[in-house]
């Protein structure tokens, strides 16, 4: 569904995206692993429009979406979680939630959605008028993750869900991933924490100093030896 | 219909009393002889410190787009306005000349958010102190506005309750913005640009938006101030007035309409009061500045807005025992 050819983006004088390509087929969840400064957010954020590309092509659905603005990419179906949550901080945990439907003029079944994220997650339907600045950590997390679900999103880019939380919560925030991922969501997610990404992706692609160096099923990588080695641990 | 219902919502029937018993106060005092004509002239004051606090509010408070040029945009409003209606000293001239520099003001608001609003934080602010400072300098070397000397007796069509229906209009319309998906959108593009831009929200779009609105209201104040003081000359317009404008902003609280009506008519007051000390006023003035700013530095009012449901709050906290047996 979504096909990325020979990106390449710039900042500045700094080359950070070298020729990345890659593939994401329906229902899939596809994990961008790789060491801090690779790439991985850029990526995210080039498809996701918030960031230009110098040259190369992004295709969603087989339509060109390379040159066209964030907005026009939320209506057609990408929402992306960005790195650190982001949410809002002085505004309520519904008005975090309403503006994820900011694009949408389709009232009922924005309530529907809103019903269907607070029942993923009841612990913001609880603190739906406490100010999303004041959550913990995880609940945050979970209220970015609400958020971009209320654009209605055929695919979700989720960057670094698990930072800073403790392992519990990192458990959790993957179980809520595979079940969005089984209610029919496509998912790119980027993560550090390799071995819990490689575990739950049907495919899985390493980036380096900007570039793509291996891909493969995620049981694929997780067998080989360089990856063991860099990423897991041993 | 659903904005029709809105409007007739018990909240904004609230508000329209309390407005009408505003100006029938007011209109008592200035009967009854307590409010003299030396006091309307800080009345006047108020009313137009109101109109270009709220609306720089829109900006910096509500959309997070530190602005120092207000004056500018004030000054473009003030000489379209004189302008006019030395030529055209009516009524109906007085109108066009509120119109013309309101438009104007947001016409440049246009042509110089759009290229400034890219820049953040201080470097908007330099941007826009800039622009000010141009448009002042154009002022002061253009032959139709009299140069340095200035325009004298611009005829006054504006009274106090022209200037109360302006300040009223201004309040409601931009209140009535933020509460709008619109005013959402701009409070997002405060709280986060980048998950804003993530929520579909064209930032560029809003943030130029919020400008032009406080740009063209900034006009609105020009062009009323220009009608009731009689006279202008380039120097109102400097840096001083952007900051004086700024100051009404934080300390009546960023993001608090209700705060800037507060600031701007507490400062106009003590600036009042501190004539009869001439020597010492700014020096006062000045202090009571720093008093407020370091026991309330969010402001007066924080980014909260004045109304019944703070009140009915604040006397439950009062009277614990009263609150709990009604609710």
């Amino acid at each position: 569904m979504l096909e990325i050819k020979d990106i390449n983006v710039h900042f500045g004088g700094i080359h950070a995206l070298k020729g990345i390509s890659m593939t994401v087929q329906r229902g899939e969840i596809v994990t961008l692993i790789g060491a801090n400064g690779a790439g991985k957010t850029t990526t995210l954020r080039t498809i996701s429009g918030l960031k230009k590309s110098t040259s190369g092509q992004i295709l969603l659905d087989g339509t060109d979406i390379t040159n066209l603005s964030a907005q026009e990419r939320v209506k057609r179906g990408i929402s992306h979680v960005p790195e650190g949550r982001r949410v809002f901080p002085a505004m309520t945990v519904l008005e975090n939630l309403e503006l994820g439907a900011f694009l949408r003029r389709d009232k009922a079944n924005i309530a529907a959605d809103l019903k269907m994220v607070y029942e993923r997650f009841p612990i913001l339907a609880d603190r739906k008028k406490q100010l999303a600045g004041t959550l913990s950590g995880g609940e945050q997390q979970m209220l970015a993750i609400g958020r971009a679900l209320m654009s209605r999103p055929d695919i979700l880019f989720l960057d670094e869900p698990s930072m800073g939380l403790a392992p519990l919560l990192v458990q959790e925030i993957f179980n809520i991933i595979l079940d969005i991922n089984n209610a029919g969501t496509t998912i790119l997610l980027v993560e550090q924490n390799a071995s819990m990404a490689l575990k739950i992706a049907h495919k899985a692609y390493v980036m380096e100093t900007g570039s793509i160096v291996l891909s493969g099923t995620g049981e694929e990588l997780m067998q080989s030896d360089g990856i063991k080695k860099a990423y897991l641990g041993g | 219909m659903r904005e029709m219902k809105s409007i007739f919502k018990a909240s904004n029937v609230v508000k329209l009393v309390f407005i009408v018993l505003t100006y029938l106060l007011v209109q008592f005092l200035i009967n009854i002889g307590i409010i003299t004509d030396y006091y309307q002239t800080t009345l006047a004051t108020i009313c137009i410190n109101i109109i270009l606090a709220v609306s720089l509010n829109l900006v910096t408070g509500f959309t997070g787009q530190f602005s120092l040029g207000h004056a500018g945009f004030m000054a473009i409003g003030a000489y379209a306005c004189a302008i006019i209606t030395l030529k055209n000293p009516t009524y109906a001239g007085f109108i066009q000349g509120v119109a013309a520099g309101a438009i104007l003001s947001a016409i440049v608001g246009v042509a110089v958010g759009l290229p400034t609003l890219r820049l953040r934080g201080d470097y908007l602010a330099i941007a826009t102190l800039g622009m000010a400072e141009i448009i002042r300098i154009i002022f002061t070397n253009l032959k139709i506005t009299n140069g340095a000397a200035g325009l004298q007796g611009i005829p006054r069509f504006i009274n106090w309750t022209w200037l109360f229906v302006f300040t009223a209009a201004t309040l409601i319309i931009i209140s009535n913005f933020i509460k709008s998906s619109h005013g959402r959108a701009c409070i997002a593009i405060r709280e986060d640009e980048i998950a804003a831009e993530a929520m579909g929200i064209n930032t560029t779009k809003y943030k130029v938006a919020a400008f032009v609105i406080g740009a063209f209201f900034a006009g609105v104040a020009g062009a009323l101030y220009a009608s009731y003081f009689y006279f202008l000359k380039p120097n109102i317009f400097n840096f001083a007035k952007s900051v004086d404008i700024l100051v009404i902003v934080v300390l009546g609280g960023m993001g608090s309409l209700t705060g800037s009506v507060l600031g701007a008519a507490i400062l106009a007051l003590i600036s009042t009061f501190l004539q009869r000390f001439s020597e010492v006023r700014m020096i006062i003035y000045s202090l009571i500045l720093i008093i407020i700013m370091l026991f309330r530095p969010q402001g007066i009012m924080g980014s909260r807005e004045l109304s019944l449901s703070l009140f009915k709050r604040a006397a439950s906290k009062i009277e614990p025992k009263v609150g709990k047996e009604r609710s």
